[in-house]
């Protein structure tokens, strides 16, 4: 976007009402600058169908988590409704206290809104239609946060039936003045309000009919959702006026924390934290929240669309390491999806395998070229001794791809069981050698083959030592992950499963064969009491290993054994990374540097690089620009990186050079490139002041060489006035990219703000 | 002064008894220098000490049946209400035209004012000051309780102090006062923040409305931190003094359990004074702990196995509980709510809200927080000494600056820029961090979380200072979970 301002400011675009309406054109968005476009309808949908039915898992994962806290929360706020109407001695004497409901909801403040979202859905379907919910920025004064709360809570009312349609009138010319807005007024809508509920019929009462006889008064539930954002201040006088008030009006609070439940008693002094019942709500943290994400979206064969390692890497370090938050992850996910249907054409067979089958019969000649082009499907060549024929036969090769397809399903069928057992197996070994999260091992083996790796060997051995009731129990959790699973191979797996089980159990049965081991055992170490000489001592202790190993296995560890080959060999079946399955480009989207680029935008580096070097950003922009009217010696173009949300105020002033190439070889500044990027150049090799004259001076020579003047002329390197003016405009823009600033020490120096030179 | 501006009034002009009010307040300003002590103070309107000793107040032109039941209702503080009443003289006679009433938080202050009010049914208004966000709320309140809602309705839209006494002047005109009208204005600390002509308007109200009106202004604190430099008229003072423990002891014993016997719960009373009256001595949180322990105290008796009079045992049995209790609920940390329910089931470990400190950080989050604290707390000098791998012998005493001698933490976190944050942030941190946008997004999250405060303006783009707001626990917990040492750091503890 581009104002007409040269100032250096902060400028509003608002949206237009026109935007409102995307869906018609989202198609169209899609298509646009697509690669394959022939593809792109099929592949449009089913990017569609797998996104919403990610959103439906998530939403419905949110509410599955988040019902515990809700619900204890209901219940907090009917119990604290129930209590008020009782009459005996010790309610009636706390009765001025306001109960309230800390919730802590973890850092991942991004999150909170859908997580309060439902908390007031649930509080108006089940317990009372009076809830408001207050963000701090938007209660910047008490005056603020009383107008808020009155709002919300009439006109929610008032949206719930239509016999009170005057009353919204009412309110609405209530509320222009502002003097009405105290909690006075509030009590007495309130107290209106139930009379008339308690007058009218049951029959009529139709969204709060939950509001029976015992609650003929539902309390007023006042929601702040982000309570370390609040002004302190504003939240005592608030919970001051409010106890005024309990007594006539049963209010009740949630407060939303961030971080720990003492900030209360930090914002708050004992004063007015005395005129609160608190009550604590401890959230799921979020870490728990993303493995049970990853475990339903990710971890699973139902969805076809698959990460890379690099790219599951990615968003996972997002989350870790910056913001905890699943939206977050969830829009990467979305992202990834969209972006590998946008960019792959072959990603209209990233689907289920039926549809898959179909689409393959639907593919172009041009798709089928590009299927030969891919790595995976060369390397699978190679092995193959056939290939002229795939490389010419068209049917043949479609024909070959539905068999591929069906393996890649096949592939991912067995892949995520064997991975939850080998999980299971290690998560509990000590020091976590293959990582305590699953999506830790997902990794590892998504990398490479995971059974070449030193960690998985050590967790081999660390298996080969575990006792008996501990492998026993683990073998069942193995053995129930690969119950539900419908697949020929696994079946056939737990089946052996459960033979080396029912052996294991039958050794409980059979005799104890201890006590030899015991005697062999104890025999050197009695010897060992005699010894002090060191020598003799290392001599000991090897015979004594040799002893050991070349010692007579028990029947347990005989079977111990044979369980760990076991798991060993499924592992080795079926937990090859993907990159190994011909085909795997269909479904898996690998270009990490694209998420992150736009997850994870780097400001600062894509400043500098365009400066740097201006010809990766020019060549782009003089490509887009044929079409455009090149007659002007100088074109004003907008830089916009990928990441062009975060930034789109530098501009640059181009000349558009027609033979000169801006690259050149040793990285130095070609005198040819924008004004702004030479003036960069030169203020690198400066130090913390620069002298502005020298680099004017400076400016001149580079531009001048450029023109192409004498060097050997008089006038050359001379200040005309147009330079002059060009090298102060590039001055003010490096200004306003925060690069140098003016300062105070010397009146004709500027101040450098980066370190490091060229 | 507002003696003329009476006798321009048409209502029965009351006669002051000047010198009566002088005495009155001799006496009070002679209180607030030496400790309080039962004064008496010959009423206006007759009424001998003795009848006061008995807690019975006498006032003509008030229906005695009425002033027996209002004396009821203020045991322990019939000093203060008679001489408050005999300052509001009789309803018809104009009243001094403003009170300020001051004395700690619940030493009965509004409960007298109130009860007056309500049961002599004076009319009145009661506004509190925390309430009127803006004047215009206030005016409003008086108007419309003075002379009804049509009255309010023709302040304009946002009223100023002479709107409010144009119109008030108009009304009561119409409708002049019968009784002397009052507005008792609570929480009156707040008028200071008000305008700055409100609280001397306030005080000269009847001179300016001319009308039989009187403000009584009720405060926690003295009237010298009120008096503006410009000067104003000077109310009348009254002091309600605390609580003495035998006064607590009265009051509390009045609101017993219907189902047990006066002695009975004023000996518990006797009880939870003497663990809770070294500590506090508010009426009102006094009264909150009586409530949430009585059904301990009464477990006993009630299942059988105490008599009521035992009272060595009863205190035996309660002694433990009320400890917890003053180290538990007195404090807030647990709510009353989960007192109860711990009572019930007799799960000693109940976590406070202070227990609960913990908090879970981003990774990158954490390294910020703890590049703050160390810009927070160390002098910028030393940063060469911490983070430069080459920085050579420098001892402490080196840079010792004369006042630098005191710990940086006793003197708390001194804000630093955001230049300095960052290049420390880099020097702790031990990967390469790209400067991405998430990481300065960070920044301004942990200052919404109130971990770190933002010390410059809001507005200032260029360079913002932070101030780092945790506590060394705090910071050490969270240093610990990325295996850094933070103490090696710190230069306190060089």
């Amino acid at each position: 976007m581009a104002t007409s301002s040269f100032s250096r400011g902060c400028f509003v675009f608002k949206p237009s009402a026109k935007k409102k309406k995307m869906a018609v054109g989202l198609e169209r968005y899609f298509t646009h600058g697509c690669e394959g476009s022939e593809s792109s309808e099929v592949r449009f949908k089913i990017c569609l169908d797998l996104w919403n039915k990610v959103k439906m898992e998530t939403e419905a994962l949110q509410d599955e988590l988040n019902r515990n806290i809700l619900d204890s929360l209901l219940e907090f706020t009917r119990k604290c409704s129930s209590t008020r109407d009782h009459s005996d001695w010790a309610s009636q004497m706390r009765a001025s206290e306001i109960p309230t409901a800390a919730l802590v909801l973890g850092v991942n403040v991004p999150d909170h809104d859908m997580t309060f979202q439902s908390l007031s859905d649930l509080l108006r379907h089940s317990v009372t239609p009076h809830v408001a919910s207050l963000q701090a920025k938007e209660c910047a004064a008490l005056k603020h946060l009383m107008k808020r709360v009155l709002e919300r809570l009439m006109s929610t009312v008032v949206a719930v039936g239509d016999e009170e349609e005057e009353e919204l009138q009412q309110t609405d010319t209530e509320l222009q003045k502002s003097v009405h807005c105290s909690l006075t007024a509030l009590c007495d809508w309130y107290i209106s309000k139930t009379k008339k509920s308690s007058c009218s019929t049951p029959g009529k009462k139709r969204s709060s009919s939950v509001v029976d006889g015992q609650h003929q008064q539902p309390p007023v539930v006042i929601i702040f959702k982000d309570l370390e954002a609040f002004n302190p201040r504003v939240l005592q006088d608030f919970i001051l006026i409010c106890s005024r008030y309990i007594q006539r009006l049963p209010l009740m609070f949630i407060f939303g924390i961030a971080t720990s439940p003492s900030t209360i008693q930090h914002m708050l002094p004992n004063s007015v934290s005395s005129l609160l019942c608190i009550e604590l709500f401890q959230s799921l943290s979020c870490t728990q929240h993303l493995t049970t994400v990853i475990d339903k979206l990710i971890l699973t064969s139902s969805f076809p669309f698959k990460l890379s390692g690099k790219v599951m890497q990615v968003l996972v370090s997002i989350f870790l390491y910056h913001d905890f938050s699943v939206r977050n992850f969830i829009k990467g996910l979305q992202l990834a999806l969209l972006e590998h249907f946008h960019s792959q054409p072959l990603s209209s067979l990233c689907c289920r395998k039926n549809e898959a089958r179909l689409n393959v019969q639907q593919l172009g000649p041009a798709d089928l070229e590009r299927i030969r082009q891919l790595p995976s499907f060369k390397r699978y060549l190679k092995e193959q001794e056939e290939q002229d024929n795939l490389m010419t036969d068209d049917a043949h090769l479609k024909d070959l791809c539905q068999k591929l397809i069906k393996d890649l399903h096949k592939y991912h069928k067995n892949y995520y069981p064997i991975l939850r057992c080998l999980h299971c197996l290690t998560s509990s070994l000590p020091r976590y050698p293959l990582g305590k999260q699953i999506r830790e091992l997902h990794l590892i083996c998504l990398e490479k083959n995971v059974w070449e790796s030193e960690d998985y060997q050590s967790a081999m051995k660390l298996l080969k030592m575990l006792a008996k009731d501990e492998l026993i129990s683990l073998l069942q959790t193995c053995a129930e992950v690969l119950q539900p699973v419908r697949s020929k191979k696994m079946k056939n797996a737990l089946v052996q499963l459960e033979e080396l089980l029912a052996k294991l159990k039958l050794l409980d049965a059979a005799a104890e064969v201890g006590p030899s081991v015991e005697e062999n055992l104890t025999s050197p170490v009695r010897n060992l009491q005699k010894k002090t000489d060191l020598f003799q001592l290392q001599k000991m202790l090897l015979e004594m290993n040799e002893s050991r190993r070349s010692k007579r296995m028990s029947p347990f560890e005989i079977l111990r054994n044979e369980a760990v080959e076991f798991v060993d060999s499924l592992v080795k079946n079926h937990l090859s990374p993907p990159e190994s399955k011909p085909l795997y480009e269909v479904c898996y989207y690998t270009s990490s540097a694209t998420v992150r680029r736009h997850l994870n935008a780097t400001p600062r580096t894509s400043i500098q690089a365009a400066l740097s070097s201006p010809y990766s950003y020019i060549q782009e922009l003089k490509e887009r620009g044929n079409d455009r009217r090149m007659g002007s010696d100088s074109v004003l173009v907008v830089l916009v990186d990928q990441n062009q949300a975060v930034y789109c105020g530098v501009k640059f002033t181009l000349r558009l050079s027609a033979n000169n190439s801006l690259k050149t070889e040793d990285g130095t500044v070609s005198n040819a490139a924008p004004d702004i990027c030479i003036a960069y150049k030169l203020h690198l090799e400066c130090g913390r002041l620069i002298n502005l004259y020298d680099w004017l001076e400076a400016y001149s020579t580079v531009v001048s060489a450029a023109e192409g003047s004498n060097p050997d002329s008089d006038g050359f390197g001379k200040v005309d006035e147009v330079k002059h003016a060009r090298f102060i405009r590039a001055v003010s823009e490096l200004e306003f990219l925060g690069f140098i600033k003016a300062t105070r020490k010397k009146t004709d120096h500027v101040a450098r703000l980066t370190w490091g030179g060229c | 002064m507002h003696q003329s501006a009476e006798n321009e009034t048409c209502a029965p002009a009351k006669s002051y008894p000047r010198k009566v009010v002088f005495s009155i307040c001799a006496h009070i300003q002679q209180r607030e220098m030496s400790p309080p002590e039962p004064v008496f103070v010959t009423p206006a309107g007759g009424g001998s000490e003795q009848s006061w000793m008995a807690g019975l107040l006498e006032h003509p032109g008030y229906d005695e049946e009425r002033l027996r039941r209002v004396s009821e209702q203020l045991s322990c503080r019939e000093v203060q209400a008679g001489l408050l009443l005999s300052l509001m003289g009789q309803p018809q006679q104009y009243c001094y035209p403003s009170l300020f009433i001051y004395g700690h938080r619940a030493s009965g202050k509004s409960h007298v004012v109130n009860v007056f009010m309500k049961d002599l049914e004076l009319p009145h208004v009661t506004v509190s000051c925390v309430e009127c966000v803006s004047v215009a709320l206030l005016f409003e309140k008086v108007l419309r309780s003075f002379f009804g809602c049509d009255a309010a309705s023709l302040l304009p839209r946002s009223p100023s102090l002479s709107d409010f006494v144009r119109i008030y002047r108009q009304q009561s005109s119409q409708s002049p006062a019968k009784q002397t009208r009052y507005i008792v204005m609570e929480k009156a600390e707040l008028l200071r923040d008000a305008d700055v002509n409100l609280l001397p308007a306030l005080l000269r109200l009847q001179e300016l409305v001319k009308d039989n009106v009187s403000v009584i202004l009720l405060s926690e604190i003295v009237w010298d931190k009120f008096r503006p430099n410009t000067g104003c008229f000077e109310p009348l003072l009254l002091h309600f003094p605390d609580y003495s423990k035998g006064e607590l002891q009265q009051i509390l014993s009045t609101d017993r359990h219907p189902s047990y016997s006066a002695e009975f719960y004023s000996s518990y009373i006797n009880i939870l004074l003497g663990v809770f009256y070294p500590v506090c001595r508010d009426l009102r949180e006094l009264r909150h702990l009586a409530a949430l322990n009585f059904s301990k105290f009464c477990e006993p008796v009630a299942a059988g196995k105490v008599k009521e009079m035992d009272t060595h045992k009863l205190w035996k049995n309660i002694e433990p509980h009320l400890k917890k209790a003053m180290q538990t609920v007195y404090l807030r940390e647990v709510s009353s709510l989960q007192w109860e329910q711990m009572e019930e089931h007799e799960s000693g470990a109940l976590r406070g809200l202070s227990a609960h400190t913990h908090v879970e950080l981003p990774y990158y989050s954490k390294f910020l927080l703890i590049a703050a604290y160390l810009a927070s707390y160390n002098p910028a000098r030393t940063d060469k000494r911490f983070f430069l791998k080459h920085h050579g012998k420098i001892r402490k005493t080196n840079f010792l600056k004369k006042n630098e001698k005191t710990s940086n933490h006793l003197l708390g976190p001194k804000p630093f820029p955001l230049d300095r944050l960052l290049a420390v942030f880099y020097s702790v941190v031990d990967s390469r961090v790209a400067p991405t946008a998430s990481i300065f997004s960070q920044i301004s999250s942990l200052v919404t979380l109130q971990l770190l405060t933002l010390v410059s303006h809001d507005d200032q783009l260029d360079t913002p200072k932070y101030k780092c707001a945790v506590s060394l626990d705090f910071i050490s917990a969270i240093s610990r979970t990325v295996n850094f040492d933070i103490v090696k750091y710190l230069y306190d503890f060089l």
